[in-house]
């Protein structure tokens, strides 16, 4: 983990029967995080749906993406190296926690069983392996999410909004430990939010985007 | 046109696979042949009775042949003609779906005329002597038509009515009886829509006793004068109807609706094709043992039923088999017997050894049940042609009124 | 891929053997069959079809079956819908309802024909008391000669299928938030949600409402049982021409199958004209603007309604039961003289191959239709959008006539010289089997949360293993639901079975339909019940096999 990633946007705009929604220029560092703000309807989320590769047909979008110096933007989504972390937690309710770290790990990973309990035991849950992910704690299931991120490998990471449903005190030990993860795994990040708090947390550069 | 390509390539398949027809000359070649087969017998199935007896015979000729009988259940006999048409039509002359029919009548004549039937085949099976054909020539004719031995008879079946003792205290004695009775005692009879083949039979049967002289009724309907030999049923029917279960708007659909009519109290007065039926269907809980049989005192109708073999059958051999175990004493007793069916045997009873006619003496026909000597005289079924006819005549007179 | 070949497939699938069916009822209408020594177009099957006496009586009666049992149906529905406030007793009703979705219509006929006979289990439950009769009124109830019975027994049907498929649409209109909006305006309830969710709702029930129409007007088992018999409905004269040893009756059965798809087809124009007028009225009604007047009555009517078609329904199977069981009883007796187990000892033996072949025929066609729905459906998912043209086809086999095409299926098959297996009935199946997989699985496959994919994606899983792992399991609930519907379409069918088997092949409803015939009460009980208990052993598993499996997932159990 502890490669060097680097992401760059060049010149990206994305555009919506011919009205400009959002342009962009940036470079992402390794263990950076890049703040985008702005209120709804400014093109964020359309942003993370384009870089993450699901960006509907109906939008135009111009401009490159290069991931560690590969143009990614004409990848799908599983083949981008781009890890994607939600609002939500989103462990999968059919699968045990175990499980769902398993999930993340890419498919040649040899010594898969390992590295999960290694996982579980660095959150501090090495006995929950078998556990309803539905049983968890708010707190775990956001570490579960993020582990399960980082045990897929990805070169670069979306974050739309990681934080904004957890409650006040959980959200601040939440920011410091995600940031932390991150730069330690030296990922170039993209941090979408509407919230200040995020942005100073994050530590990086802030982008403020417009209606 | 279009078709003939195809065609050309069944034909091509039928010759490969031609086989010559069993010579039922050879009993035993046909026995032989006849191991293995699965035989599709299309037969009317509105009964269960008769699907009971039809599965005891899949069972027995299993054992005892190596035959697979499968019973193809038809609501009427005409959709196995239909098939077999269509199966020419469609250059099937070889392998077709049919390979025995329960037949009679307008139906075996149609399939006559058309050459649509094997044979001839009847006469030679081992049991067909047991009928006595010199002495009955009923075996011989069906419906008039002679024959030919291109079926084998298996059912003989005569009209009688039943009624409720415990609500009718006299019953009629002829048709104009029957029109007071239901005038006086509106509602309580109907007989089976036309052109269910009870029904069919209520009205050949009006026909028959209200007409001055039958002797045209044996010939083909071309040869007479149709609305004046059918004007008196006419009259007849105009008349009875307005008296009829539900006046006559609507009619039971065959002989099984009609009993349980007669079960749910409904009806008074009902009739049947069997004359074991009232007693069979008192033991299976369908109609209240105070049911008894009688018939009008001009004679019934009644016929032959028989078992036919399609030109194009996969299966001869297997069907010819089944027949003649149809025809053997065990298999007619059983099925005369009313709690398992209640159908009429086709042997001539002087022609059976003492156990065989012990298997008949035996049978307990039932409380319901006329002995054979007050059934009366016999009325013959009339030519084919005139149940066309009437079927149409019928159906233009009280359909959508 | 194959995948993008798979819509285009089920187009084929479903269109070609209705349009091939269809086209093959044309010629023949019009004199043109070769094998029957029609070599040359005319009019005479025509004027033959309107020579037979009661055609116009056939038709019309046809023509009011598919219009008044589909109003009264969505009627009893929408005022229901109305109604319901979610209170216990609303609850019930639904639950109640379900169940009925899977009730093959031949078996809801008997029992309505076993309760309201004059014989029927009504009558003795009041007679002689209340009425005095010692035996059966002479009324004409069942296959009365305008078809009201028939339109009795279908709505009993429909209304289920109606509730279920408005259940599923509602949540799209978000129908509180507008019940709340009007109810702050001060309008009572009931009159609230026919004034701002029903006008909402109908376009999304049209199709369906479109398939109850062309069902009631042209059905034929329903009507061998309830309907009138001088003469029947068009959909049984078809079929009695069809099967006439008279070959040359083809055509005249031919001209008739056209016949019934234009009559379907006008009955389906008049109800989009009733639609306009409807909506022309109703727009009248709501810019009035009344709030209260008439809320108590609707409300009544609403539960009231639908109270009445479920309990009847589930009353008729009871007296099945009880006819499947009962030794002699004589009207006006209200509980047989006995109870005995002899018709089901007798039918007992005979039950084993047409319960085979009824699932086979039943697994297969589901089975099918359930690959070819998911791989249409993942499709969907993949290139990101609806193939929103070609959806209409889906509809096909729902909205033209099953005797329509059917026969000239048969006609085709019988050229080809197909012989009648269970290969070509489960293919008559699917033609049914596979829309209504189709429409039970689609919402809940359109509607689940895309961020599954979009992250199981981002984690790298290919697009085989995101179905395999991830959307399968997570829709388990819903596949198996839709199982359910494909396996009691397939076993309600009885036309397709009977057509495409040639009487050879029998399933537990062409027996049972077979028996309608015969009249004996017990022994119809008895595979009526048969027929009955099946569609439900499937609903049973595709709902307690994901609880069961899911009983350490509590994240899968709230998406039961």
């Amino acid at each position: 983990m502890t490669q060097t990633h680097h992401l760059a946007l060049h010149d990206v705009s994305i555009a919506l029967d011919g009205a400009l929604l959002v342009a962009l220029d940036a470079r992402i560092g390794p263990g950076e995080v890049l703040t985008v703000m702005g209120p709804s309807g400014s093109g964020k989320s359309t942003l993370l749906a384009y870089l993450a590769g699901f960006l509907d047909e109906a939008f135009a979008a111009s401009g490159q993406v290069i991931l560690d110096g590969v143009a990614i933007q004409g990848l799908p989504a599983e083949r981008r190296g781009i890890g994607l972390l939600f609002q939500d937690p989103l462990l999968f309710p059919h699968l045990s926690v175990a499980d769902n770290l398993r999930f993340g790990l890419p498919r040649h990973r040899r010594d898969k069983r390992a590295r999960v309990e290694a996982a579980l035991a660095h959150l501090g849950l090495a006995d929950f392996g078998d556990r309803d992910p539905a049983t968890l704690s708010g707190g775990q299931k956001a570490r579960v999410a993020l582990m399960r991120l980082l045990l897929s490998e990805p070169r670069a990471v979306l974050l739309d909004e990681p934080f904004s449903k957890l409650d006040t005190q959980l959200r601040q030990e939440m920011r410091d430990w995600v940031f932390e993860h991150l730069r330690e795994a030296g990922l170039p990040s993209l941090l979408v939010t509407h919230d200040h708090q995020d942005a100073e947390a994050a530590g990086g550069r802030l982008i403020e985007l417009s209606v | 046109m279009f078709r003939s390509p195809l065609l050309l390539a069944l034909g091509l398949v039928g010759l490969t696979s031609a086989q010559a027809a069993p010579d039922p000359h050879d009993w035993e070649a046909v026995l032989d042949e006849a191991r293995g087969q699965q035989v599709f017998w299309y037969a009317w199935a509105g009964e269960e009775r008769i699907n009971d007896y039809i599965q005891w015979t899949a069972d027995r000729v299993a054992e005892r042949y190596d035959i697979t009988l499968t019973h193809v259940k038809l609501g009427d006999t005409a959709e196995a003609v239909s098939r077999v048409l269509a199966e020419r039509q469609a250059g099937n002359d070889e392998r077709g779906n049919v390979d025995l029919i329960w037949i009679n009548g307008e139906n075996f004549a149609t399939m006559k005329a058309n050459d649509l039937l094997f044979g001839p085949w009847s006469e030679q099976l081992p049991h067909y002597p047991l009928t006595d054909p010199e002495n009955s020539p009923a075996v011989r004719y069906d419906w008039t038509i002679p024959v030919d031995g291109l079926e084998a008879p298996w059912s003989s079946s005569q009209v009688v009515f039943y009624y409720d003792t415990a609500l009718v205290d006299d019953h009629p004695r002829s048709m104009p009886e029957l029109l007071d009775w239901a005038r006086a005692n509106p509602g309580d009879f109907t007989y089976a829509r036309v052109p269910n083949f009870l029904g069919n039979a209520f009205i050949t049967q009006a026909m028959l006793e209200l007409a001055e002289e039958t002797a045209p009724f044996y010939a083909p309907v071309e040869e007479s004068d149709f609305d004046a030999l059918t004007a008196p049923l006419w009259e007849f029917l105009d008349a009875l109807h307005p008296h009829l279960w539900r006046g006559g708007r609507a009619f039971p659909a065959n002989s099984a609706e009609l009993r349980r009519l007669m079960g749910d109290g409904e009806i008074a007065i009902g009739l049947s094709f069997s004359t074991t039926e009232a007693s069979g269907a008192i033991a299976n809980f369908e109609l209240p043992e105070t049911v008894r049989t009688y018939v009008h005192d001009g004679g019934m109708i009644g016929n032959l039923s028989f078992l036919a073999i399609p030109y194009n059958a996969q299966h001869k051999a297997g069907a010819m088999v089944v027949a003649d175990f149809l025809l053997s004493p065990e298999a007619q007793a059983r099925k005369q017997d009313p709690v398992i069916w209640g159908s009429g045997t086709v042997l001539a009873m002087e022609r059976l050894e003492e156990d065989e006619r012990a298997r008949f003496a035996q049978i307990d026909l039932g409380i319901a049940t006329l002995p054979p000597e007050a059934l009366g005289e016999l009325l013959g079924q009339p030519h084919p042609s005139w149940v066309d006819a009437l079927e149409a005549a019928w159906q233009r007179r009280y359909v959508g009124q | 891929m194959i995948l993008r070949l798979v819509p285009p497939l089920i187009v084929l699938l479903l269109a070609g053997p209705i349009l091939a069916g269809l086209l093959m009822a044309l010629l023949p209408a019009f004199g043109y069959l070769p094998a029957l020594g029609g070599d040359s177009l005319s009019l005479a099957p025509w004027r033959q079809l309107f020579d037979q006496p009661g055609i116009w009586r056939s038709m019309a009666v046809s023509f009011a079956s598919g219009l008044a049992t589909t109003a009264v149906s969505l009627a009893i529905v929408l005022l229901f819908l109305a109604a319901a406030s979610g209170s216990r007793l609303d609850r019930w009703i639904r639950r109640l309802v379900s169940p009925l979705l899977s009730l093959p219509h031949a078996a809801a006929a008997f029992g309505l024909a076993f309760l309201i006979a004059p014989s029927g289990l009504l009558l003795r439950l009041v007679s002689p008391g209340l009425t005095g009769w010692e035996r059966p009124p002479d009324l004409l109830i069942v296959q009365d000669p305008w078809g009201l019975s028939l339109m009795a027994g279908l709505i009993l049907k429909e209304v289920p299928f109606l509730l279920l498929m408005s259940l599923a649409a509602l949540p799209q209109l978000d129908p509180q938030r507008r019940l709340a909006m009007a109810r702050s305006l001060g309008y009572r309830p009931t009159l609230a949600w026919f004034k701002v969710v029903a006008p909402a709702l109908y376009p999304l029930i049209r199709l369906p409402v479109y398939a109850v129409i062309a069902y009631a007007s042209s059905v034929v088992d329903v009507a061998l049982i309830l309907g009138p018999t001088l003469p029947p409905v068009l959909s049984v004269s078809i079929l009695q021409w069809f099967n006439d040893p008279d070959l040359d009756r083809r055509f005249l059965a031919s001209a008739g199958a056209i016949l019934q798809l234009g009559l379907t087809a006008s009955a389906l124009l008049t109800w989009w004209g009733l639609e306009r007028l409807g909506a022309w009225l109703m727009r009248g009604w709501i810019a009035r603007g009344g709030r209260r007047r008439g809320e108590v009555p609707l409300r009544l009517a609403g539960r009231g309604l639908i109270l009445l078609t479920t309990l009847t329904a589930f009353v008729g199977l009871a007296s099945l039961a009880l006819n499947s069981v009962a030794a002699f009883w004589r009207f006006p007796e209200a509980w047989p003289q006995g109870l005995t187990l002899q018709h089901w000892l007798r039918v007992l033996p005979q039950l084993a191959d047409p319960l085979a072949s009824t699932a086979l025929i039943a697994l297969g066609a589901t089975l099918l239709a359930l690959v070819l729905v998911l791989a249409a459906l993942e499709n969907e998912q993949r290139i990101g959008h609806r193939p929103s043209r070609a959806l209409w086809l889906l509809y096909l086999p729902l909205i033209v006539p099953q005797i329509a095409f059917l026969f000239g299926l048969v006609v085709v098959m019988e050229y080809l010289g197909t012989r009648p297996h269970h290969g070509l009935v489960i293919f008559g199946h699917l033609l049914f089997v596979l829309p209504y997989v189709y429409l039970s699985l689609a919402e809940a496959y359109r509607r689940l949360d895309p961020r599954w994919s979009q992250l199981a994606r981002t984690l790298g899983a290919s697009p085989g293993s995101l179905f395999w792992r991830v959307r399968l399991p997570l829709l388990l609930a819903p596949i198996l639901t839709a199982s359910a519907v494909g396996l009691a379409v397939s076993i309600g069918q009885y036309l397709p079975t009977q057509l495409l088997g040639a009487g050879r092949i029998t399933t537990v409803t062409t027996e049972a339909v077979a028996l309608a015939a015969g009249g004996n009460r017990r022994i119809i009980g008895v595979w009526a019940l048969v027929q009955a208990s099946l569609p439900l052993v499937g609903f049973t598993l595709a709902v307690g096999l994901p609880r069961l499996l899911w009983s350490h997932r509590r994240g899968m159990r709230d998406t039961l």
